[in-house]
């Protein structure tokens, strides 16, 4: 859904390079394909390197203002293994925008923890039990990592603002050099929810302050203001979080995070004007 | 034109007259002179190229990867270590079928770290898809790039080339070289036009998931096409011979193989020591020779059965392990006379050279002395047997040096 949203925004004059993970392996079984641009998967952590050569050769084709170029990836092919090669990609200057669907685990091998998967979260690699709480530590900040090279474009987007979204891929395709947009997508498999919660989910996330919208230009913070909600309530609809509930001393640490979140990106709507 | 050069500026030399749109690589020794040159040639303006500064081996590999399937020509190079890192991509470049095109200079694999010559890194990827060439000599190597731009971006075969030359040995020496002009490589080797490419126009998806019902057949044609690259190499080296007035077959080379008695097969440098060594016996009415094997992927079989199966005795070098079973080269020299009537009634092994542990004439005379009715099956040269005693409690009985060293010279 967010990667239709994305394609749509950036138009048929674009090329993808996507990492490995669910979102290839359902939309681009042999002999079909979802894609309607042109399209190429190589490995797991790659696809920021691979569109630095693609981006590479039309420049030297001189077709490179004609063409987007999008690099995508999940949150583990983005934040684990393939953060080498996107920093090369940022640190390089290429003109491509670079699209982390997060949905906050391994998904495509069964909800292992990846680096941006939640404090306390429930894995089958972080598994709850009588001597854990599940995962150790909080996401790691992607969009703060992809600031600090100083590139000219860092957003988040949740799937629940389609519009948010495709305005923030037209806003990147507007600047030239390094862009990064991070996507918050629930997965009802792994975040064990009814999917018919996903909308109400994702929306919340947003609400507690626990996954802040933001868009950096230049440097500049913007951001969506929120009336933040308690944590708890987000917690509460997902199996991921089944094990903290009755524990209020966990669910303070989580609202901690949203906190300080909503202190950092200064958020919350109270007291202030909003942009 | 003649130059006095070193390997890695006469190597660099060749591929921009190659011209590719995009060069990527992350520098290694003794890889590094190599794209250290290419990097000055664009800065000077002497060669319109994208030149990609990328964070590692992966990233260099992978963005060649994208520039070909982009529809432009690409070069890499890397050694060793950096050939390993790229390995995952290596493979997949081939399945992706795009005709990149790298210089391997080759060298040792740690641990222990050691930067100079065998032959380790490039034959561990045999089985990638890549075709492998090796290069004899500094000349060699520059004729084998082009050659294999050429070969790589035919229509029927589409893979990518690894043009292995021996670290140090060739990347630091220095020869006099015959380096094309810019009009006869541009009139042997036309512009790269992609069978298929990432093109908005005309949209393509390359690399989708393959099932169990598809993926079968997608390693089988590339099998075929490596079969079809064996019976293609000898026809573009003769094209190369007429314009560049040179002398090769392409897939190997008999040096006074002919009424051999006994020949070494070997590949790379080594057989510029082998034919000095197999001029001085012959010389003295010993009939020995040189089977070289320039073309390793696609492994040339019926060409090396053709010249081995009247020679008596074959010794087999080589410059790369598999450790816990036999050599590589030896394996695959042996695999080709199973269950065939005429064959060598021996075949043996040896390794040497293994970490740049210098090859010399005496080496090489070691080894046809070595090579008796007596099947030899890995067999060191030149292994210092105080050493295995001193540090790891291994003595003769490993290997039967000292047996050996008891044996009369049959030279
Ligand atoms: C995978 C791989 N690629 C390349 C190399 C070659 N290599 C060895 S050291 C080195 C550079 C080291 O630079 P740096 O880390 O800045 O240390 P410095 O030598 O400057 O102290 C490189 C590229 C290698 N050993 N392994």
């Amino acid at each position: 859904m967010a990667a239709r949203l994305v394609i749509d925004a950036a138009g048929p004059n674009t090329i993808i390079s996507n990492n490995t993970g669910c979102l290839e392996v359902f939309s681009t079984k042999y002999p079909e394909s979802a894609w309607e641009v042109p399209w190429i998967h190589s490995l797991f952590e790659n696809s920021s390197a691979v569109a630095s050569g693609i981006e590479a050769a039309l420049k030297y084709l001189g077709t490179k203002d004609k063409i987007n170029v999008i690099a995508q990836g999940g949150d583990g092919g983005t934040a684990d293994i393939g953060l080498q090669a996107l920093s090369g990609m940022f640190e390089r200057g290429h003109d491509i925008l670079y699209v982390c669907y997060d949905n906050e685990a391994y998904m495509n091998t069964g909800v292992q923890r990846s680096g941006l998967t939640p404090f306390e979260t429930n894995t089958t690699t972080s598994p709850a039990g009588s001597q854990s709480f599940g995962n150790i530590r909080p996401k790691k900040p992607m969009p703060e990592i992809a600031l600090a090279h100083g590139i000219p474009y860092v957003a988040t987007s949740s799937v629940v603002f389609p519009q948010d979204i495709q305005r923030k891929v037209k806003k990147a395709f507007s600047i030239k050099g390094p862009k990064y947009i991070q996507i918050h997508v629930p997965c009802p498999l792994g975040w064990r929810h009814d999917s018919s919660l996903t909308y109400e989910i994702a929306k919340l996330a947003v609400e507690t302050g626990l996954y802040p919208i933001i868009e950096y230009e230049n440097g500049v913070l913007a951001q969506r203001k929120i009336k933040p909600k308690p944590v708890e309530e987000y917690l509460k609809k997902q199996g991921r979080f089944k094990h903290l509930l009755n524990n209020p001393e966990l669910i303070k640490k989580i609202q901690d995070i949203a906190d300080n979140n909503i202190l950092k990106y200064k958020l919350s709507l109270e007291n202030q004007s909003s942009v | 034109m003649k130059e006095f050069v070193e390997g890695s500026h006469a190597v660099a030399e060749i591929v921009k007259l190659c011209k590719p749109a995009v060069i990527s690589a992350y520098p290694i020794t003794p890889q590094t002179h190599i794209v250290e040159d290419l990097a000055q040639m664009v800065a000077d303006g002497e060669l319109n190229s994208q030149f990609v500064n990328v964070e590692s081996e992966h990233s260099a590999a992978s963005v060649v990867l994208g520039a070909v399937a982009t529809g432009v020509r690409a070069y890499t190079a890397t050694s060793s270590q950096g050939l390993f890192y790229m390995a995952e991509v290596v493979f997949n470049i081939a399945g992706l079928r795009l005709p990149v095109i790298m210089t391997c200079a080759n060298r040792a694999i740690s641990a222990p770290i050691n930067i100079w010559n065998d032959q380790q890194d490039s034959v561990s990827l045999r089985d990638s898809g890549w075709i492998q060439v090796y290069a004899e000599n500094i000349q060699e190597a520059v004729d084998l790039h082009l050659i294999a731009y050429k070969l790589a971006e035919d229509k029927s075969i589409m893979l990518p080339v690894m043009v292995c030359m021996d670290g140090f040995i060739l990347t630091h020496g220095i020869e006099t070289v015959d380096i094309p002009g810019q009009k006869e490589v541009d009139a042997f080797l036309p512009p790269y036009k992609a069978l298929y490419k990432l093109d908005p126009e005309k949209p393509i998806t390359l690399g989708p998931l393959v099932d169990p019902d598809s993926y079968m057949e997608t390693r089988y044609a590339v099998e075929q096409t490596q079969k079809k690259a064996l019976s293609m190499i000898p026809g573009i080296a003769a094209d190369f011979n007429k314009t560049f007035g040179r002398n090769y077959n392409g897939l190997i080379e008999e040096y006074h193989t002919k009424d051999a008695e006994r020949v070494i097969v070997a590949m790379g440098s080594v057989c510029g020591t082998v034919k000095d060594v197999v001029d001085e016996l012959r010389s003295k009415g010993k009939k020995v020779g040189l089977l070289k094997i320039t073309t390793y992927r696609p492994f040339p079989c019926d060409a090396i059965y053709a010249a081995l199966k009247n020679i008596p005795k074959v010794a087999v070098l080589d410059r790369a392990l598999s450790l816990g079973s036999f050599s590589p080269l030896l394996t695959e020299i042996r695999a080709i006379f199973t269950s065939k009537k005429k064959k060598p009634q021996v075949i043996s092994g040896f390794n040497i050279g293994l970490g740049g542990r210098d090859i010399t004439t005496h080496s090489i005379k070691e080894v046809f002395r070595l090579l008796t009715n007596k099947e030899l099956t890995s067999e060191y040269i030149d292994l210092k047997p105080e050493l295995l005693k001193e540090n790891y409690d291994i003595s003769d009985s490993a290997g039967g040096l000292s047996e050996r060293r008891k044996e009369p010279s049959c030279e």
